[in-house]
């Protein structure tokens, strides 16, 4: 492939050229693209303008030319404009989303819809409360996204190792059989696993929604790949150090590895929170519902028009966390999410 | 592995080998207890699943019914020449093929947009990609508030310019438009993330030296930035038909039931765990849907492997 190596295994490196790219005066806005592209977009931009800068009778930052009447037509046509038409489409729905949840029925069933809630209230959120037994349903999804992020990523990390630092023969193969099991969509399982875990009686159980999810394939390969990248001699010196495996890991390669860890940890994580076909087959009663199932109850039981206030205040729930979580650490899910992408 | 060896070790051949055999136990045991209980999860529920998947695709069975009868291949007949099979496959075609070109085609001009040194790209980039990472579930329910003919947001545009609303959720077809309109609004961003990267892998003096030539932004695009974005665009195909084809979420928020809507993995849950219950249809389905991606999966290594480029 003609895209050259970049992952996030020099974290110091790239923070390194971004920096230098806002004190070049190029900008916040291109030295922090992301995992994935910012170490060589900062880099370029910072040697740009570090080279046209060297005077302070420098043109200033190179986006300023995009400002220059010469361009500024261009620039408002072919960049701003398209940008704004995709940003109202991505962001209208969820505002439209936000909004509706805090109108009241008769704001929401209109011909003359207002922009904003001319009297707001959150009985759409007590609503929802009353039709399905929220708390639990909440509490439900922190449980199965925590407790099944945790255990995958430590799972992911304790085969990783293995695959990369124990010397034994056949781990090849073993990894050849994970490397199969990445290519199965979970789709697949879902007939058998229902039958393995109903007659385990893990039915309507936070554990029948957790276990057939806990091995990890993905996470397994991804930490795979990153360790391999780690210099063996930080290994060999730890050994004559008296350090076994048990150590090595949790002293040496997590800590190293830690970026890629939160990848794989914040992938899991929204992946478990968003989940919802399995928990749909195996849950039936509202008590052990995870909160997309939940919703998908509600939706279902609310036929009438006038239920969408309350259907909005359920997607609120379990659209804004995620969102939140990834405002604030977007270029980690990026580049987890993108994974294979850039090689 | 060169552990400091003690004096009696190098005069005892005999000692030095059971001490090796002992290590290479102990790195066994660790290697285990390391790897054992992902490996055994991996086993117990992803490769049992595929086998048992063959069993039960050859059964005449209601799921939860304690007994089935056999009836061989009479499943997949079903599914390659039954007018229901074959309307899951067109509407697997339709959906597929439509959200795959239309997310690839919009995703690449957003990278385009966003590869432009232009101040706000970095919040744009975040916006465009952010419905990608969210629940299906939420997204879906959005979206029914939007499309419903009566009161929805659309519904007001429609008005706005003097016209009804269709009702996109009698009408089959206009129920797939909806869907397949709610699916690339979703994954678009995914698209131009991916794209937007393999863009700032392009030498720039490679795009500066056709500007000194005197080649347009159009010319540019087509004669390189296009040709070396081969492999990103391969590499998105297949992973956005993968994905595609597992649609779920929204089809089943949307179009509840199904309703013209019955991609694949739909289908395959409204078999087995809908109003029919065929298990044995359903397990059907599941086995030919793990070929068709493994295929689709192993000429993506195939390629990658060889670094085709299509210049």
């Amino acid at each position: 492939m003609s895209v050259e190596s970049r992952n996030e295994a020099n974290p110091g490196a790239e923070a390194g050229a971004g920096n230098a790219g806002i004190i070049a005066g190029t900008g916040a806005g291109v030295a922090r693209t992301g995992a994935d592209t910012s170490g060589a977009v900062a880099g370029v931009s910072g040697t740009t303008s570090a080279r046209g800068g060297s005077g302070r009778s420098g043109r200033g930052p190179a986006w300023r030319e995009a400002f220059t009447p010469r361009h500024l037509g261009e620039t408002i046509l072919t960049g701003y404009l398209p940008l704004l038409i995709a940003l109202a489409v991505i962001v209208l729905p969820l505002v439209w989303m936000v909004i509706a949840s805090f109108k009241p029925p008769g704001e929401i069933v209109t011909l003359t819809p207002t922009l904003w809630p001319q009297e707001p209230t959150a009985d759409n959120y007590a609503a929802v409360a009353d039709r399905v037994p929220l708390g639990r349903i909440l509490l439900n999804s922190i449980i199965v996204t925590a407790v099944g992020s945790l255990i995958k990523v430590v799972l992911a990390i304790t085969s990783a190792y293995a695959l990369v630092f124990i010397k034994v023969r056949f781990k090849n193969i073993i990894f050849l059989g994970i490397l199969v099991a990445l290519m199965v969509p979970p789709e697949v399982a879902l007939l058998p696993n229902y039958m393995t875990i109903s007659a385990l009686g893990g039915r309507n159980t936070l554990w029948g929604i957790l276990l057939p999810g806990l091995g990890t394939a993905f996470g397994t390969f991804l930490l795979r790949q990153q360790f391999k990248t780690l210099p063996i001699d930080m290994l060999e010196a730890a050994e004559l150090d008296g350090a076994g495996h048990w150590k090595k890991l949790w002293k040496i390669v997590v800590p190293v590895c830690a970026p890629a860890i939160a990848t794989v940890a914040l992938v899991t994580i929204v992946t478990e929170w968003n989940s919802f076909m399995w928990p749909l087959v195996i849950t039936d009663t509202p008590e052990n519902m995870t909160l997309p199932v939940g919703l998908n109850l509600l939706q279902s039981v609310e036929g009438q028009t006038g239920s969408y206030g309350y259907l909005m205040a359920g997607a609120v729930l379990v659209i804004v966390p995620v969102l939140i979580v990834f405002a604030a650490l977007q270029r980690h899910i990026v580049s987890g999410l993108t994974q294979g992408a850039v090689k | 592995m060169k552990a400091a060896l003690t004096p009696s070790e190098v005069q005892d051949p005999p000692a030095q080998k059971a001490a090796r055999h002992r290590r290479g136990v102990r790195e066994w045991a660790t290697f285990l207890a390391f790897l054992a209980p992902n490996v055994l999860l991996i086993l117990a529920f992803i490769y049992y699943p595929l086998a048992s998947n063959i069993y039960y695709s050859m059964l005449d069975w209601r799921l939860g019914a304690a007994s089935a009868d056999f009836v061989g291949l009479k499943n997949y007949l079903t599914l390659f020449t039954s007018p229901t099979g074959l309307d899951m496959w067109r509407v697997t075609l339709i959906f597929t093929i439509s959200t795959v070109v239309i997310s690839m085609a919009i995703g690449l001009l957003l990278a385009l947009v966003l590869n432009r040194n232009i101040p706000g790209r970095t919040f744009a980039r975040t916006a465009v990609f952010s419905p990608y990472v969210l629940s299906g579930v939420g997204v879906g329910m959005v979206w029914n508030f939007i499309f419903d003919p009566q009161i929805g947001l659309l519904s007001h545009v429609f008005a706005f310019f003097g016209a009804n609303s269709p009702d996109w959720y009698l009408d089959k077809n206009l129920a797939l438009v909806m869907v397949i309109v709610v699916y690339i609004w979703k994954n678009l961003g995914y698209c131009a993330v991916v794209y937007l990267a393999g863009l700032q892998s392009i030498p720039k003096d490679l795009l500066e030296a056709a500007a000194i030539d005197h080649a347009g932004p159009v010319r540019r695009f087509f004669t390189i930035s296009f040709p070396l974005l081969g492999p990103t665009t391969f590499f998105l195909i297949i992973t956005t038909i993968l994905s595609s084809m597992q649609a779920f979420d929204i089809l089943r928020i949307m179009t509840p039931t199904g309703h013209g809507t019955n991609t694949i993995v739909f289908e395959l849950f409204l078999q087995g765990f809908g109003v029919y219950q065929r298990a044995g249809y359903s397990a059907a389905i599941s086995v030919v849907l793990f070929l068709a991606l493994f295929i689709i999966t192993t000429v993506q290594m195939r390629f990658v492997e060889r670094k085709v480029h299509y210049a």
